[in-house]
């Protein structure tokens, strides 16, 4: 029986990260104070990270059903149908505290996790995308960030090139607020038949419970609850104590995971699967057991070690990576370990399906922890949050490397420069984008990624956050972010089938980081409503705060979406000289919050600007509808940067100029507000053509294409593509129809390669 | 006509390559520890890392009972083209001279590239043109060439160096911008870029890789007549 002589203390719950609130209700589910094993069970799964005791109240007003849905969240992976019999599987995870400590083994690792989650379900991997945030790499405190980015792709591409596995695209932020606590999320994608799906629910009393892959070492100690569940304390360092929590990734050891688990579904063998994330053992059987309503006996003794004198608590909880827990009946356990034995992974027995309710931990025959598993798993308290609307910013805003009244060529090239916009080719390079001969649109050539599918038609998918304009409004720049993505599907000709998000803030006791969080799921929620794209799955991230303050609050948002014909899929480059170029969409250019705001050093204003659901989503149904018939040569969402910056994205990625004029029309779509004959102040200029917001595109096509666009769809007439460099013009209006921007796209080309220095 | 395609643990493109060669003739996958090849008329030693490539890259693979086989096959005059992590194992394996060293830039690079053909009308450039230029992606982080001068020199001589990166899109620092092999025979074959990943235009822009398997089509066929 347990070791009642030494048993733990309120102090040592605490240090574990319980509060004593939670350490006596543990004691009285119970029945008594728990043991070592006991406690350190518990301290995990109801640690943030596995219980969502801060979040899960407000996960729950998210839509999450709808006609393709085959999975919601709750599973590994979420799941939609991509018909033809087939469902396409993803989710985005975060690792953003191991990250912070050690950035290559944070990052591989987090890549390697959410590969398991896709796996788990039965899905093949075909895709993965990442986000990041990291600090200002210019300038005096650019040493941190640049370690930190340099090891996290580093170790993103260690991982996901060498299981084989494309990463397809992505996105990268600088801003000061991610300098002590950066950001890396990983979103996978898989395909499976749709009866080849596996849940993790355990079933069957006298079933066997089979650990397969690595094998078990210290590595991970703690990690949910002590790493991800708390603020990250130290100076510079960011932590170097906890190193020890870091995972250590093998993507040798999880091809060979990978391929095991596919095979065992495919031949039937198992009844059901769930990886080895989080909390290790402790969670994934717990939570195994929970879903199928029984008990589960682990005998730690099986478990094999990779390291002598474990303590029975170390196995429970330790998160060494690479490794899957199934349910099989007894007759098939021979060949479950055949099949290990063929993929040269590990493979053992290590407890049964029982019909107690209860999760037994045991060395033999000793018994060393007993739990309710309902209270392990589904009893942790849950949390109100406090939210309150701070009274000013609590973000400082960026020094000024750019004056207000700088010239819009100046100002352009200082745009194309930033790292916030510059090009990611360098970045992009260090990963394999094209195994698995799927990527029909690889980084840079779309605004989403598009996968070809066996019948013809393609996946896309898109990966994106702003959180410069959620910290200015929580609840209209999260919106903004979900059509963001929407938008970059609607480029390439897709639909939205579902999403996925990753919820990255501050610490929720805080209320000014409870009210962030609160706006944010309401305006998620209201956007995935209106566009029809449920939330299948998704992660919380919390507490994500240095010494110096919160990150910006960052909702990051994966959609998955899908498109008829893969060789109609959108591109984001200009096509052909005499091309026509139109703006579409319900566009309002401000300067608040954007990218050339933080240039400025301006501070962030109190709120963005009112959406318009319904006609953007209209707007993009138009984009979809044109790019779907053929009719577009490019189609490109304006995002950070505004128009200029886009017109600039498009001519460097079809390697061809543009003459572009703007007149009435123009002022009448982005200023409808302005009286007739308004001559535009050189402010008001820069306004148009660098202001941001949602449902702008900039779309080229033969004339006569766009002729015929314009009468079905309310469009701009901009100008033509064609010649060597960018101009923008005024058509009478201020600035006496001379040239504002003349730019050889050399000049362009070569602010937009500043980030290739960091690489260098 | 039949392709195998080897496979390991770690192989990543063993299922690109079959698909690709299938474009031109059967293609069957063969596992590590066979050593019947399956009555295969080419090999195709793929890319990937194999065993996790954590000794060297190809080092381990080298070993494996699949590839004794395929040492005796080549032996006999049969066609084997090894991709990327195969043109590593070939090489540690002796089929073919020189070894692969890290890339210039130190790092994993995706890029697509432009080749030249230097030697066409061999088994495994039937289908090119002298000089012809091919876009075909490459990604590796192990790919600089490298011999030493005098086998280089016998190499040159003797029509071994296939394929050279054109001018500006030699980013591993291969010595002579040299990106594809044969040996003395001219029926091994191995390069760093990858064909099979650029055998349809929708994916990828270019189908010149398949030029690759349609050789060895042809040449299969052409030593059967």
């Amino acid at each position: 029986m347990p070791d009642t002589v030494s048993l733990p203390t309120l102090e040592d719950a605490i240090a574990l990260g319980l509060t004593a609130d939670e350490y006596a209700l543990v004691c009285e589910k119970q029945g008594g104070p728990p043991n070592q094993v006991e406690l350190a069970m518990y301290s995990l799964l109801w640690s943030e990270h596995c219980a969502y005791k801060h979040s899960k109240k407000l996960l729950r007003t998210l839509p999450t059903e709808g006609t393709h849905v085959v999975m919601g969240p709750g599973e590994n992976a979420g799941a939609v149908d991509v018909g033809g019999g087939i469902v396409c599987a993803f989710k985005v995870e975060s690792h953003n505290h191991p990250s912070a400590v050690e950035p290559f083994q944070g990052a591989a690792t987090g890549v390697g996790g959410i590969l398991r989650d896709i796996f788990a379900i039965g899905a093949r991997p075909i895709a993965v995308l990442d986000s990041l945030r990291f600090g200002e790499v210019g300038g005096e405190r650019a040493a941190r960030p640049r370690y930190l980015l340099d090891g996290a792709v580093a170790g993103i591409a260690h991982y996901g090139n060498s299981i084989g596995v494309p990463t397809v695209g992505g996105e990268v932020y600088f801003e000061g607020p991610y300098e002590q606590n950066c950001l890396v999320n990983a979103m996978a994608l898989g395909l499976a038949p749709r009866e080849r799906l596996v849940r993790s629910a355990a079933a069957g009393a006298g079933n066997l419970v089979v650990l397969f892959g690595a094998s078990t070492g210290r590595d991970g100690i703690g990690g949910a609850s002590v790493l991800a569940s708390a603020e990250l304390g130290g100076e510079q360092e960011g932590g170097a104590d906890k190193r020890p929590t870091v995972q250590v990734g093998d993507p040798f050891e999880e091809k060979k995971l990978l391929e095991c688990s596919l095979e065992l579904l495919e031949r039937g063998l198992i009844l059901s699967l769930q990886d080895l994330g989080a909390a290790g053992l402790t969670s994934s059987a717990a939570e195994m057991a929970s879903k199928g309503d029984v008990g589960i006996d682990i005998d730690v003794a099986e478990v094999p070690l990779r390291e002598a004198g474990m303590e029975p608590f170390e196995v429970m909880v330790s998160e060494s990576q690479e490794r899957m827990l199934c349910v099989v009946e007894p007759a098939k356990l021979v060949s479950v370990l055949e099949l290990c034995e063929k993929w040269e992974v590990g493979g053992a027995a290590i407890g049964t399906v029982t019909d107690s309710g209860r999760m037994r931990v045991l060395r033999g025959e000793e018994l060393l922890g007993d739990m309710p598993v309902r209270a392990l798993v589904d009893e942790c308290p849950l949390y109100d949050l406090r939210p309150r609307k701070p009274v000013e910013s609590i973000y400082a805003s960026a020094p000024a490397s750019l004056a207000p009244d700088a010239p819009a060529g100046e100002t352009l090239l200082a745009l194309l420069a930033s790292p916030n916009i510059s090009s990611r080719r360098p970045l992009f390079e260090r990963y394999d984008a094209i195994v698995q001969s799927r990527t029909v649109r690889r980084p840079e050539q779309a605004d989403a990624a598009v996968l070809a599918l066996e019948d013809g038609s393609a996946l896309a998918v898109s990966i994106d956050g702003n959180g410069r304009r959620v910290a200015a409004d929580p609840y209209r720049g999260t919106i903004a972010t979900v059509l963001e993505c929407a938008a970059n599907l609607a480029c390439v000709g897709a639909e939205p089938l579902g999403t996925t998000n990753n919820l990255n803030f501050g610490n929720p006791e805080k209320p000014h980081i409870a009210w962030q969080l609160c706006e944010a799921v309401r305006g998620l929620g209201e956007a995935c409503r209106a566009l029809e794209a449920p939330i299948v799955g998704g992660n919380v991230s919390l507490y994500n705060e240095g010494t110096t303050g919160p990150i910006y609050p960052t909702p990051v948002i994966g959609m998955v979406g899908r498109l008829p014909d893969a060789a109609r899929a959108g591109r984001v480059g200009f096509v052909r000289a005499g091309d026509e170029l139109a703006l579409l969409g319900p566009f309002r250019p401000s300067l608040g919050a954007s990218e050339l705001a933080k240039l400025r050093g301006e501070a962030l204003p109190d709120g963005l600007a009112e959406i318009d659901l319904d006609r953007v989503r209209e707007a993009h149904a138009a984009v979809r509808a044109a790019v779907r018939a053929g009719t577009l040569a490019s189609a490109h969402d304006i995002a950070e940067g505004g128009l200029a910056v886009a017109l600039a994205e498009c001519c460097l990625a079809g390697r061809i100029g543009a003459e572009v004029n703007l007149a009435a029309d123009f002022w009448a779509a982005v200023e409808p507000a302005a009286p007739p004959g308004f001559v535009p102040s050189a402010g008001a200029r820069a306004g148009a053509l660098f202001g941001e917001g949602v449902g702008g595109f900039l779309v080229s096509a033969r004339a006569a294409a766009l002729r015929e666009l314009g009468e079905r769809t309310a469009i701009v007439r901009l100008g033509s593509v064609g010649g060597e460099r960018l101009v923008i013009s005024w058509d009478g209006a201020g600035a006496g129809g001379e040239a504002e921007i003349t730019l050889p796209l050399e000049e362009l080309a070569g602010a937009h390669e500043a980030l290739a220095e960091l690489f260098s | 006509m039949k392709f195998g395609v080897l496979q390991f643990p770690g192989s990543c493109d063993e299922v690109d390559a079959l698909q690709a060669a299938r474009r031109v003739g059967d293609a069957e996958l063969i596992w590590h520890g066979d050593r019947d090849l399956g009555g295969a008329d080419a090999i195709i030693v793929p890319g990937g890392f194999s065993y996790g490539d954590y000794l060297r890259a190809g080092a381990i693979a080298r070993f494996s009972p699949a590839m004794e086989s395929v040492i005796e096959f080549a032996a006999d005059g049969g066609l084997v083209l090894g991709i990327c992590n195969g043109f590593q194992v070939l090489c540690e394996a002796r089929l073919l001279p020189g070894a692969l060293l890290g890339n210039a830039n130190l790092r994993f690079t995706f890029r697509q590239v432009e080749v030249e053909v230097l030697y066409g009308g061999g088994p495994f450039t039937r289908a090119c043109a002298l000089g012809e230029r091919l876009s075909i992606p490459a990604k590796h982080a192990w790919g600089r060439y490298h011999a030493d001068p005098d086998t280089l020199a016998a190499m040159d001589a003797g029509g071994q160096l296939v394929l050279r990166y054109a001018e500006g899109e030699n980013f591993n620092g291969s010595v002579h911008d040299i990106a594809g092999v044969c040996n003395e025979a001219g029926n091994v074959f191995g390069l760093m870029p990858h064909p099979e990943h650029a055998v349809d235009e929708l994916i990828g822009g270019s189908d010149d890789g398949l030029k690759i398997f349609e050789s060895m089509r042809m040449s299969v066929e052409a030593a059967r007549a």
